[in-house]
């Protein structure tokens, strides 16, 4: 991937390191641990211009812009933000972190347990979104920023954002949720089941201490990713990408790879499976499963955004069928109920949940008009 | 919006005589809100906590530059994201004549709405009148389209809807109807080009 026309340029990583234990929703405590994050723009002198971007399942800090030693190595959501582009680096002052459990230098599953120096492993806690949250409001203390402009998210990120306007209504003056949902359904966690149980039953998985056996569960998280990278495309855009083309002339009548689909599938697997790690694939996942606003009302969202403040944009795209258009109404209703400003839109795109990543003429139209408001208000 | 914009949607003459039935500080619910101008320039006069509907990605855009809050949904799917009686007038300003489910949807904004506000074209004027006894269909300011492209698909005059509102148990509480930006008194099936409703559901 190449960075996109007006790129932020080069950027990067900071750490931060945080001696204050942090107590999971779960009960576990993370006596200290690192976050790894990057900032793109300036923070303007009220610190009122400041955005926070929350990373989906196999995301990260790197979220725009290129590393001087790693040109090819440009940020997953490089094409929404940089100068002039929707989310205006000329504008705001973009912050991006590695959420606690990754893999891409934050603390997680296979960062060294100071007590033990060994990697954490299966002993790092079972983490929540309420759980990240909490970790990017310290994170947002060190930077010196009381109010978000703007938090904004996609898919599991979407979650965090929503999570930021229920755990801190003053925190921000906007949440942007995008190809999200309020909590998954059942059809969702099981998708996320048979992603788990391929890496659990994995030879290679030793309960999660792999590392000490210098192998890695690269059979489970490959499957894993496969069918992961199903769900997040559409059956249109995989028939037409695609369709029943073959690698050779004839069918083999064999079990190599022959559909063009197949050879898709492993070819992002194996890629998958050559950098992200197995537990922290794991824990994302069981947090998506276990995100759920109305958990402490009854299953009653209305009750459970209440306590929202902010002004909500909520995003959906016609073709993802993992976090459906329907799933984001469910987020719009109870907003509705409790009279909070939201403005809905659902982008007609043929790229299923992957959509969100997509630079859309339509969908960059909607993030720049809500967005100059926001800067307006931030000015 | 600047001043001029704002005397432009002011202008509008049925956007004219719905703000003047719109209290300070009410609950609006526009379907069919366009760009969002109407809703703007009630939030601007009248502190109004409005929502807008619509299905246009272009007209989605506009809202949300406009800063007025807009759900992306099709009127012919129903109101199901809005709950009973959460918003003091639900309006349908220029859309009742292009929307397919006309009678359900009447029904939805008097379930969502306390009061249902709609403004259309009167097919009754004189002028689509004289053109239909011409041997054409009409078209006009109001009606600007041509038969074989137009969206209107359920064109109704004054009386057309008043004896709708009686077959349906809605109660019309009061009636503008207006040419150009002059009201009209006399003949007004005749001579009205616009009509603007405000009603409830019948006791």
């Amino acid at each position: 991937m190449n960075a996109s026309a007006n790129s932020i340029g080069i950027v990067s990583a900071q750490r931060a390191h945080f001696d204050t234990p942090l107590v999971f929703r779960s009960g576990a405590v993370l006596p200290g641990y690192d976050l790894v994050y990057e900032t793109y723009g300036t923070l303007n002198a009220d610190k009122s211009n400041a955005i926070l971007i929350c990373h989906a399942l196999s995301g990260h800090h790197h979220v725009a812009g290129y590393y001087a030693d790693q040109p090819q190595n440009v940020g997953w959501w490089d094409n929404m933000i940089g100068p002039g582009k929707p989310i205006d680096t000329n504008k705001f002052f973009v912050v991006g972190l590695n959420n606690l459990g990754g893999c891409h230098g934050s603390t997680g599953p296979s960062t060294i347990n100071p007590e033990t120096g060994k990697p954490y492993g299966a002993s790092f806690p079972v983490i929540t979104v309420e759980d990240w949250v909490e970790a990017q409001a310290r994170l947002a203390d060190r930077l010196g920023i009381q109010q978000f402009a703007a938090v904004i998210g996609g898919s599991l990120g979407g979650m965090q954002a929503l999570q930021w306007s229920l755990a801190y209504p003053e925190r921000m003056r906007h949440v942007l949720a995008i190809a999200a949902a309020p909590r998954l359904t059942a059809q969702n966690i099981a998708f996320n089941d048979v992603a788990r149980n391929a890496i659990l039953t994995d030879p290679d998985f030793h309960g999660g201490d792999y590392y000490q056996y210098n192998v890695v569960p690269r059979r489970g998280l490959r499957l894993a990713r496969m069918l992961g990278h199903i769900t997040y495309l559409s059956d249109d855009v995989m028939a037409d990408k695609f369709g029943r083309d073959l690698r050779a002339d004839n069918f083999q009548y064999g079990y190599d790879i022959e559909f063009e689909i197949e050879s898709y599938l492993r070819y992002q697997g194996d890629k998958f499976a050559s950098y992200f790690d197995a537990n922290t694939y794991l824990l994302m996942t069981k947090a998506l499963d276990y995100f759920d606003p109305a958990h402490d009302f009854g299953g009653d969202l209305n009750a459970a955004f209440a306590r929202a403040k902010a002004e909500f944009l909520v995003i959906s795209f016609t073709t993802d069928w993992r976090f459906s258009p329907q799933r984001s109404r469910e987020i719009v209703r109870p907003l509705l109920h409790n009279r909070r400003r939201v403005s809905y839109a659902e982008i007609t795109s043929t790229h299923g949940h992957d959509s969100f990543l997509m630079p859309h003429p339509h969908y960059f139209d909607v993030m720049r008009a809500y967005l100059d408001n926001v800067a307006r208000e931030a000015a | 919006m600047n001043a001029q914009e704002i005397k432009f949607a002011a202008a509008r003459p049925d956007f004219a005589a719905i703000a003047a039935w719109i209290p300070d500080g009410a609950s609006v619910l526009d379907l069919g809100c366009g760009d969002g101008s109407l809703l703007r320039y009630l939030k601007e006069t009248r502190d109004v906590r409005g929502y807008g509907v619509e299905i246009s990605d272009l007209d989605i855009v506009s809202c949300i530059a406009n800063g007025v809050n807009v759900i992306q949904n099709d009127l012919d799917a129903g109101l199901a994201d809005f709950e009973d009686g959460s918003f003091d007038f639900v309006i349908l300003s220029q859309t009742l004549q292009a929307t397919r489910y006309t009678e359900a949807l009447i029904q939805e904004m008097l379930r969502v709405g306390r009061e249902g506000i709609v403004s259309f074209p009167n097919f009754g004027h004189w002028r689509n009148r004289l053109s239909i006894m011409r041997g054409m269909m009409p078209v006009s300011p109001e009606l600007p389209y041509q038969w074989y492209d137009t969206p209107n698909v359920h064109l109704c005059t004054l009386q057309d809807f008043e004896t709708f509102c009686r077959d349906h148990r809605v109660a019309v509480l009061e009636r503008r109807v207006m040419s150009g930006e002059n009201e009209v008194h006399l003949f007004p099936n005749l001579r009205g080009r616009t009509a603007v409703y405000r009603f409830q559901r019948a006791l």
